[in-house]
C-alpha cells in the first residue's frame, strides 16, 4: 500500500465501527502534543516508539476489522523499496493485495512494484484503489486513463483478479458506502467488494498433503496402542480409508481414523489441524510427508526458486543455509544464481552473483536431504520456504518453488 | 489482507470445504503450539488464570489429545491474586494433568532481586518481569508459551506468533525475524529464547466466542457480582488488603466484573450486570472501549508503556 494507506485504513476501521473511544481519544491527544495539524490516523497504526517519532512505518502491523459477513486481518505494510521483505512478509499469508494509487500522480514506480509482489507470491486477488479523486473533481477521465494504464502492466504480471475502485479516502467515497459524486462509476464500493470477494476456491483442494509435525503417543493404559500423526492439511482432502503414501519411506497405509479432540471426523481439508491414525504400524516421524499414492509431491534433492533476501549479509554463490519447508529442515546449498530481478523493471541481470537485502532473484539450490515439494503457483503450502543462517540464526530468505 | 470467514455456502450437493473463522484459529493456534514443542523441545505454557491463558490451555490439551501436554505450565504469581483465580487455577491444572510450576514474585522480593514499590500506587505488575526471568533460567525453558493478543496493544500489534528473545530476556523489536506463512524459524543459541503467542490473530470477541461456544471454565470474577469497590483516576478497583485508598476514596458496593485478569493492585472492574456467557459476548460485541483502556492501569504510564515493559523481559 501507498499513498493514503493510513488514511485509508482509519476510515476502514472508523467506519466499520472497529477503532474504539479510548484509541481515538488517545490518537487525538498525541497528535495536539506533536503538533500535527488533524487527527493523524497513521499514529494507530504506527505501535512503536521509532515509528511514531519519526513518522515512518517499519514494520508490518496486524489490524482487525469484522462487519456482520466477514472478519479481516490487516497486514499493513511499509511501502517504499527499502521495506520489500516486510511486503513480502505481509503478502506471504494474504488473500486479497490492496494497492493505492494516487489519482492526481498516476501509476509510479511503487504502485508496479506492490502489483509485481503481489504476484510473485500469488495473492489471488488485488484492488486497485485509485484514490484522492476528490483532488481531481471527480473525473471519470483521470480513473480511466489510470485503469487502462495499470492493466497494461498488470498483463506482463500472473494475476487474474483485479479490481479498480475510484475513492476518496479522506472523505469516505466509495469506501463504505457508494459515492454519490462518481454516478459514473457501477461497480461497488470497496468494503462490499471486500466482503464479497469469492476465497474459499483459492485453497488447493485437489492435491493431499499432510506435513506430519508431531507423533502423538499417550503411553498411558488408556490408550496404550495409540500412535497418531499430527498435523495441518496443507492442501488436498482426507478421509478415513483413503490410500495414503508415506514419504520418504514410500511405505503404504489406509487412513484408519481422523481424530480431532471432540471425536473422529469423516474427512479433513486446509487448514484443520488433526491427528490422522493409520492402519498399518509403518514407520512415522516428523518431516514426514503423508499424500496420496497417485498424487505425490516431488522428491526434490535440487530446486529453482525465486527468493527475497531479507538480510543485510549478502547471499552469495556456493554458500550454505538452512532451509525449513513445511515441518521438514534440511541444509541448502546455493549453487547458482539464475538471475536478479529489478522489481520496478521487471528486467532480469543475469549478470548477478548475488543479492543484496530485499534484492528478489532465481536460485538453483542443492539439498542435503530430499523435500517434497510442489510448485509454488499450484500450492503455497507446499511450494513456500525459508532459509536460515547457520551462524546468526536469523530467517534470511523467502523462497517459492518454481 | 486475509479474509478469515465466508457464509457457509453449499453449490449444489458440492461441498466448498469452508471453516468457521474460530475454527481457522483454533487451527492455527494448535499448528503453532505443535511446532515449538518439536522444534525447540523444552518449552512451558504461561497460565495467569485469565481468559487469554484458559483458551490457550484449552488448546495445548486439544494439540497433543489423547496424550498429556509435553510440556509444564507455569503461574508467575505476584502475591497480589483475586482469591477466586487461584482457586481456578488450581482446579484447571489438576484437571488437564498437567504439571504446575508457581515462580514467586514475593520470593525474588525476598531475595533481594527486585525492590517492591511503596505507595498507594504500588503494583508488583512491573516485577514479574523479573521472576519470569529469573524462572525460565532456572528450569532451562527455551520456550515460553503466552496468551497475548495483537488487538490488545499497538506494541504488539508488532510483535511476531514467535517472538526471538536475547540472552537477557529482551524484545528488539526493530530486529525481529521475519514471519512468512507457516514457517516458523526456531534456531536459537544456548542462552536464548522464544515467546510464542498463539493467539496473536485473535480479538477480545474472538476469545469470548470461542469460550463460549467450547464452554470453557473461567473465574467466577468474570461475571457479574456485587463487590465492594472504590473508583480511582475513573477506573473502579476491587478493595483488598493489597491495596491503600488515597484521602477521599470511599469503597461502596456495586455489581461489577473483570475484563482482564492481573495483579489486584492495577486490574480494575467494570460495572455490569453479565451474569453469564451470553451476556458479556453480547457486552464485549457493543463495547466502544478497549479491555486495556478500560482496565489496566499498567498501560497508562506513558506512550509506550508496553513496548518499553516488553523490551525487559515482560509476556
Amino acid at each position: 500500500m501507498d499513498d493514503g494507506k493510513s488514511t485509508l485504513i482509519g476510515r476502514l476501521l472508523y467506519d466499520t465501527k472497529s477503532i474504539f473511544e479510548d484509541q481515538l481519544e488517545h490518537v487525538e491527544q498525541s497528535s495536539k502534543r506533536r503538533g500535527d495539524g488533524y487527527t493523524n490516523l497513521a499514529l494507530l497504526t504506527d505501535g512503536l516508539r521509532a515509528e511514531r517519532e519519526q513518522g515512518i512505518t517499519i514494520d508490518v502491523a496486524y489490524r482487525y476489522f469484522h462487519t456482520p459477513r466477514r472478519k479481516f486481518i490487516i497486514a499493513d505494510t511499509p511501502g517504499h523499496e527499502q521495506y520489500t521483505r516486510n511486503m513480502v512478509t505481509g503478502a506471504s499469508t494474504a488473500d486479497l493485495a490492496l494497492v493505492l494509487v494516487d489519482a492526481r500522480k498516476g501509476v509510479l514506480e511503487q504502485s508496479r512494484r506492490h502489483a509485481f509482489i503481489a504476484s510473485l507470491l500469488r495473492i489471488p486477488h488485488l484492488v486497485v484503489c485509485v484514490n484522492k479523486m476528490d483532488l481531481v473533481d471527480w473525473d471519470q477521465s483521470v480513473f480511466d486513463r489510470i485503469t487502462a494504464e495499470f492493466s497494461g502492466w498488470l498483463a506482463k504480471l500472473d494475476i487474474h483478479d483485479v479490481t479498480f475502485i475510484p475513492i476518496s479516502a479522506l472523505h469516505g467515497d466509495n469506501v463504505v458506502d457508494r459515492s454519490a459524486k462518481m454516478p459514473w462509476y457501477a461497480g461497488s464500493s470497496l468494503l462490499y467488494h471486500l466482503e464479497h470477494v469469492h476465497v474459499a476456491s483459492d485453497r488447493n483442494l485437489r492435491d493431499p498433503r499432510f506435513p506430519v509435525q508431531w507423533v502423538v503417543r499417550p503411553m498411558t493404559d488408556e490408550h496404550h496402542d495409540y500412535r497418531g500423526y499430527a498435523g495441518e492439511v496443507a492442501s488436498g482432502v482426507l478421509r478415513t480409508g483413503d490410500e495414503v503414501v508415506v514419504l520418504p519411506s514410500g511405505k503404504t497405509s489406509r487412513i484408519a481414523s481422523i481424530d480431532v479432540f471432540e471425536g473422529e471426523l469423516e474427512e479433513a481439508y486446509p487448514p484443520l489441524s488433526v491427528t490422522l491414525r493409520l492402519e498399518d504400524d509403518i514407520d512415522v516421524s516428523r518431516g514426514d510427508m503423508i499424500c496420496r499414492p497417485e498424487n505425490r509431491p516431488t522428491e526434490a534433492r535440487e530446486i529453482d526458486a525465486m527468493v527475497c533476501w531479507m538480510s543485510e549479509r549478502p547471499l552469495s554463490p556456493s554458500s550454505r543455509y538452512r532451509i525449513k519447508h513445511t515441518s521438514r529442515a534440511a541444509l541448502a546449498k546455493v549453487d547458482e544464481v539464475r538471475y536478479r530481478i529489478d522489481v520496478n523493471s521487471l528486467h532480469r541481470d543475469k549478470e548477478a552473483n548475488g543479492l543484496e537485502l530485499n534484492e528478489i532473484g532465481r536460485l538453483r539450490l542443492r539439498l542435503s536431504t530430499p523435500l517434497f515439494v510442489d510448485e509454488y503457483r499450484r500450492n503455497r503450502a507446499t511450494g513456500s520456504f525459508i532459509l536460515i543462517d547457520e551462524s546468526t540464526n536469523d530467517t534470511v530468505g523467502a523462497g517459492m518453488v518454481l | 489482507m486475509s479474509v478469515l470467514d465466508s457464509p457457509p455456502e453449499a453449490r449444489g450437493d458440492h461441498m466448498t470445504y469452508e471453516i468457521s473463522h474460530l475454527r481457522a484459529l483454533e487451527s492455527e493456534a494448535i499448528h503453532v503450539i505443535r511446532e515449538v514443542a518439536a522444534d525447540l523441545e523444552s518449552g512451558v505454557l504461561l497460565f495467569s488464570g485469565g481468559k487469554d491463558s484458559a483458551v490457550l490451555l484449552h488448546l495445548a490439551r486439544k494439540a497433543f489429545h489423547p496424550a498429556a501436554l509435553p510440556f509444564p505450565v507455569m503461574h508467575v504469581d505476584t502475591g497480589h491474586n483475586f482469591p477466586e483465580v487461584i482457586e481456578y487455577r488450581d482446579r484447571m491444572v489438576a484437571d488437564v494433568g498437567a504439571e504446575l510450576i508457581v515462580a514467586s514474585v514475593q520470593e525474588s522480593i525476598d531475595k533481594g532481586r527486585v525492590v517492591e514499590e511503596k505507595g498507594p500506587r504500588a503494583s508488583r505488575n512491573r516485577l514479574q518481569s523479573v521472576t519470569l526471568l529469573d524462572a525460565l533460567e532456572e528450569h532451562g525453558f527455551k520456550a515460553a508459551f503466552g496468551g497475548a493478543r495483537r488487538d490488545e496493544e499497538r506494541a504488539r500489534a508488532k510483535e511476531r506468533i514467535m517472538s526471538f528473545r536475547d540472552d537477557f530476556g529482551q524484545w528488539d523489536p526493530k530486529a525481529q525475524r521475519p514471519e512468512l506463512w507457516n514457517l516458523y524459524n526456531g534456531y536459537i543459541k544456548p542462552g536464548e529464547g522464544v515467546r510464542v503467542f498463539p493467539l496473536s490473530n485473535w480479538t477480545e470477541l474472538d476469545v469470548w466466542q470461542y469460550i463460549s461456544e467450547e464452554g470453557i471454565d473461567l473465574p467466577s470474577i468474570y461475571f457479574a457480582h456485587e463487590r465492594l469497590v472504590f473508583r480511582r483516576d475513573g477506573m473502579l478497583y476491587a478493595t483488598s488488603e493489597f491495596v491503600e485508598l488515597l484521602p477521599g476514596e470511599k469503597p461502596f458496593a456495586e455489581s461489577v466484573r473483570f475484563r482482564t485478569v492481573g495483579d489486584m493492585s492495577c486490574t480494575g472492574a467494570v460495572a455490569s450486570e453479565a451474569a453469564t456467557l451470553e451476556a458479556v459476548v453480547a457486552e464485549i460485541a457493543a463495547t466502544r472501549i478497549t479491555e486495556r483502556g478500560e482496565t489496566r492501569a499498567d498501560d497508562r504510564v506513558s506512550e509506550a508503556a508496553m513496548e518499553d515493559r516488553k523490551k525487559e523481559g515482560y509476556f
